[in-house]
């Protein structure tokens, strides 16, 4: 391109930045941020706005009094412009502080629970109020694992193939079927819990088993309305394609629409894992707790991190609510890691 | 209607279905292509295809040709029964494919549309799948085991025109290809189960000048061996790529066939006014 372009001039063609909206410069967002700054501070001092949300509370409104003003020196077009910007700027500060405030906090509280024999050990022999550095929640993580293992091997398929019925074989009971998951959504948990508990508790023993079927109950909607929408996704075209090569509905639906929607799937299974991963009500209920590591789902009661973190808490002496704040920082953690082993899966192997 | 007596049966006596004789049943000579007669097409109780009755000779292009809304891609489509898709549709008449009825209660239809491929108007690669698995993707669907898939490959791409674009990326998807590029893909996909009928929807409408010319050369060399049936918008595509053309008109009710001959006829000296003002863009 740039040597066939400029034939007739004798300098070399400069690949030139691209264009960017620069919109502020740091400059022009310096002056408005203290101007608004101390007017916060004087309002905190003089009215009856105290502490640190008054003084945020201050500072938002005085930076859109501020910006207001700025632009006014322009005209009002420019005004408005930069009032928007600082709301939505403050809409996503307001969003995000809660969010930072629960990290910070929990893994503010929590570190001094947290040291390496903390994952390899369990409760058996220690309470909640011993010092900390002894005992760990290696029973709580690994019946967590297993019973959110059995959940999604109960949930996922089905809540997959519902999804199916309603978008692919578009069969009679469709639409039944949908007001059905929909006001399925709406079971709160306790009550999927003490469903579990008249069917399987009672007649058996509290179980691991039993707090996966519980919270299959609560994951089944989340997966299968989710995956609606993404199996609603797939292109018409690809199913008329499918077809028209001689392919049956359950080649399609398997070699085509469930490979095209495999991503959104796998998303939609893990919105429904995030759904009940802190699910604490339906254990109570269902798996209970106890304090020795175990792998056996069934027959006995089995630990799990939100059981951990609730025993712990019930305690309620110091070293045993650090414990519970160990506790949900691993949990945390826990599911983090299983949402970037599922963006990891996502993504797959192709590229 | 002042049509219904028109004649709309196309001869078959044209020079490529002479030198096609090779999948001849001797018993049917005179069948041998695609037939329809007296097709109609409802969409509920709205008639949108009145008394169809066309021939398609083997080994030659039709084109079909009309305004928007006329129910030529609906007709095509009842070509390989792909309108029993779209809810509330219903056709009466009939449909002989080699001089058997793919209508009939004893039809597999899903085998039927291995004989009767199909490319639509927007390029739709399978994307979870490479450039490769895209073109063998109808023996996996149908489950057809074939020997020797690599040259398979090959043949279709070459068949198609693309396999010197694409032979050192058949590992890539097949959305990484230009649009003209995944049309072509998607009529190598469709000569994979060796069609006898290859229908297709408007098959340059959403492709740029140079891929349409490409798209154009390969509906041509394909018709050596092979039944075509176009929908096309564009009347110097079907000037261009066609041996036979009928033109489709609703006049407000159900769309008919106006007329139907050899393409040379169409466009030189057709019959019915119509035509001749449509051919010549005077409407639609």
């Amino acid at each position: 391109m740039s040597d066939t372009s400029t034939p007739s001039i004798m300098q070399e063609v400069q690949p030139r930045k691209p264009w960017v909206n620069r919109g502020q410069s740091v400059r022009d967002m310096v002056r408005p941020t203290v101007l608004a700054g101390v007017v916060a501070s004087v309002v905190v001092l003089v009215t009856g706005l105290a502490g640190p949300l008054g003084f945020y509370f201050a500072f938002v409104l005085a930076f859109i009094v501020v910006s207001f003003i700025n632009g006014m020196r322009h005209d009002k077009v420019k005004a408005i412009d930069k009032v928007m910007t600082t709301l939505v700027t403050a809409g996503f500060a307001t969003a995000f502080i809660p969010w930072a405030s629960i990290l910070f906090t929990v893994f503010k509280r929590g570190a001094s629970a947290i040291y390496f024999g903390y994952f390899t050990h369990d409760m058996a022999y220690t309470a909640g109020d011993d010092e900390l550095g002894m005992g760990g929640l290696s029973h709580a993580l690994v019946g967590s694992l297993l019973i959110l293992l059995m959940a999604s091997v109960i949930a996922i398929p089905f809540g997959i193939v519902t999804a199916l019925y309603i978008t692919e074989v578009k069969g009679k009971l469709s639409g039944l079927v949908r007001v059905i998951v929909q006001s399925m959504s709406g079971v709160p948990s306790i009550v999927a819990g003490l469903f579990v508990y008249a069917v399987v508790v009672s007649r058996y023993s509290f179980s691991g088993f039993a707090g996966a079927i519980s919270l299959a109950i609560l994951m089944l909607p989340t997966v299968a309305r989710t995956s609606e929408e993404v199996l609603k996704l797939v292109p018409e075209d690809l199913r008329s394609s499918a077809y028209a090569l001689g392919a049956s509905q359950m080649a399609t639906t398997f070699r085509i629409v469930l490979p095209t929607a495999r991503s959104g799937l796998i998303t939609a299974s893990m919105l429904g894992l995030a759904r009940v991963a802190g699910e604490t009500a339906p254990l109570i209920l269902t798996a209970y707790y106890s304090a020795v590591y175990s792998l056996k789902v069934t027959g006995q009661p089995l630990a799990s991190l939100p059981m951990y973190i609730f025993q712990n808490f019930s305690t309620g002496t110091d070293t045993a609510l650090t414990r519970a704040w160990g506790g949900a920082a691993v949990l945390l953690s826990f599911i983090f890691i299983l949402f970037i082993i599922a963006r990891l899966a996502g993504r797959g192997s192709r590229k | 209607m002042e049509n219904d007596d028109i004649n709309l049966t196309v001869n078959a006596t044209n020079t490529n279905a002479a030198t096609g004789g090779n999948a001849l049943d001797e018993g049917r000579v005179g069948t041998n292509g695609l037939q329809t007669k007296g097709v109609h097409v409802w969409f509920g109780k709205h008639h949108v295809l009145e008394d169809i009755s066309l021939d398609f000779p083997a080994n030659s292009v039709t084109g079909l040709i009309g305004p928007s809304g006329c129910g030529k891609s609906t007709f095509l489509r009842v070509l390989n029964r792909m309108h029993e898709f779209i809810p509330g549709a219903a056709m009466a008449g009939e449909v002989f494919l080699d001089g058997e009825e793919i209508y009939g209660p004893k039809v597999d239809v899903t085998a039927m549309r291995l004989k009767v491929g199909m490319v639509f108007q927007k390029p739709n690669p399978f994307p979870s799948m490479t450039i490769a698995e895209n073109v063998l993707a109808g023996l996996k669907l149908a489950n057809i085991k074939v020997q020797d898939k690599d040259s398979l490959l090959e043949e279709c791409l070459t068949r198609a025109g693309l396999w010197k674009e694409v032979k050192d990326r058949l590992k890539l998807s097949g959305s990484s290809l230009s649009g003209g590029q995944q049309q072509r893909l998607c009529i190598a996909r469709a000569l994979a189960v060796k069609p006898k009928v290859l229908l297709m929807d408007e098959p340059c409408s959403a492709l740029d000048p140079a891929s349409t010319l490409k798209v154009e050369e390969t509906i041509v060399q394909l018709s050596a061996d092979m039944t075509i049936v176009v929908v096309t918008h564009n009347m110097q595509q079907a000037a261009r790529v066609s041996d036979f053309c009928a033109f489709f008109l609703s006049d407000g009710g159900p769309g008919q066939v106006v007329e139907a001959d050899r393409t040379s006829v169409i466009f030189s000296s057709p019959s019915d006014q119509r035509t001749a003002d449509y051919v010549q863009g005077r409407f639609g």
